[in-house]
């Protein structure tokens, strides 16, 4: 006998792992795809104060 | 601690109460109204003079669909006293169960700050600020402050539903205009025969649950009255869009049959008394419903085509 049975509340928490996951992928991907739009824009320059920060 | 003693029924039972699925917390959401969130918002962006980099757009819709989805949430979390007493809504997460109220609230506050905040990243500070008011005013003005309390509950709860393509459309311009506030009056006045309409023959849920309804305090004969002049005045903004900017003869075409078919109903039901109604089991009460999702459906959808043939220089009156 195995030390933890296999219970349809571990198939269900795997799930919402699973999908939290994926969810966290996919807003990583939105937020990189996001990043990269706004580099790409025409309009886009680097704030002021940053350039004299540097 | 032995083998015996985690594989006891009663923890898995405490924990199997305790632990939604995915599903459950994505049920939170309300996925049937998001998808007008959802179509609405596309329109507003899409129709919008302003061209928008596809990856912002997707960004845009998603962030404005989860913030319905929290207001959504945050609604069921409220409510779910008088939901576990309706049969409509006795089978949401939290009345079936699945979900705590403290879950479902933490899950509504982190969605809606989210999705405000990624809004404004994504596009603008105006377009994240009506986001804001809406999610603020479905939760707070409605749910928690006016449901309960007026008859008009219907009318008021409409505004938050019409926000979105005004949302979308600020997403694209940075602006509110009256293209974007006439789509915001078109879905604001057809909130109210809609739900009348279902109100008519899913009678004895709000009674049960004591939730105002026109239907309840104002009589059934009062709320077929309601609904044949909010449709009349819906049927001449909707037909005085079609000379508006985001009109044109396709729009108009659309606006003339569908308003006559919504007026011969809404003029149906007024005729209508209860016994005329309960004898065919609510046929037009029910047929009127049905038409009003295809209504709204179709006036969105030939905004979007009068803006996609404008993309070809065939749109409007031009």
């Amino acid at each position: 006998m195995s030390f933890r049975e296999e219970h349809e509340l571990h198939k269900r928490r795997f799930g919402r792992n699973l999908g939290l996951g994926l969810v966290l992928a996919g807003f990583v991907a939105l937020v990189f795809g996001m990043t990269i739009a706004k580099v790409s824009d025409d309009g886009f320059a680097v704030p002021k104060i940053e350039q004299e920060g540097k | 601690m032995s083998d015996a003693s985690l594989n006891t029924a009663s923890p898995v039972s405490r924990a199997q109460e305790g632990e939604a699925g995915f599903g459950d917390f994505f049920a939170l959401l309300k996925p049937r109204v998001m998808t007008l969130v959802v179509f609405t918002a596309l329109v507003g962006l899409l129709a919008a003079p302003v061209g928008v980099h596809p990856v912002i757009g997707f960004a845009a819709i998603l962030f404005i669909a989860v913030g319905g989805g929290a207001a959504g949430a945050l609604n069921m979390w409220w409510e779910s006293d008088i939901d576990a007493l309706m049969k409509r809504t006795q089978k949401r997460p939290i009345p079936a169960g699945k979900v705590t109220r403290d879950e479902a609230f933490a899950f509504g506050i982190t969605l809606a700050v989210m999705s405000v905040v990624m809004l404004w990243l994504a596009t603008n500070a105006l377009a994240a600020g009506i986001l804001a008011f809406t999610i603020f005013f479905y939760v707070v003005i409605y749910t928690i402050g006016l449901k309960r309390w007026t008859p008009q509950n219907i009318v008021i709860g409409g505004a938050a539903g019409a926000f979105p393509p005004m949302i979308g459309w600020a997403a694209a311009t940075g602006t509110v205009s009256l293209e974007s506030v006439l789509m915001f009056a078109l879905i604001f006045m057809w909130t109210p025969p809609h739900f009348w309409a279902l109100a008519l023959f899913m009678r004895g849920d709000y009674d049960t649950a004591g939730v105002p309804m026109l239907t309840v305090t104002h009589g059934r004969r009062a709320t077929r009255v309601h609904i044949l002049v909010y449709t009349v005045l819906l049927a001449a903004l909707a037909i005085g869009a079609a000379f508006t900017g985001i009109g044109g003869p396709v729009y108009l075409v659309v606006a003339l049959v569908f308003n006559a078919l919504f007026l011969r109903d809404a003029i149906a039901i007024w005729r209508r008394d209860e016994d005329q109604a309960e004898a065919d089991n609510y046929r037009v009460e029910k047929r009127a419903f049905k038409l009003s999702l295809w209504y709204l459906f179709a006036h969105f959808t030939a905004i979007l085509a009068e803006a996609a043939l404008g993309g070809l220089g065939l749109g409007g009156w031009a």
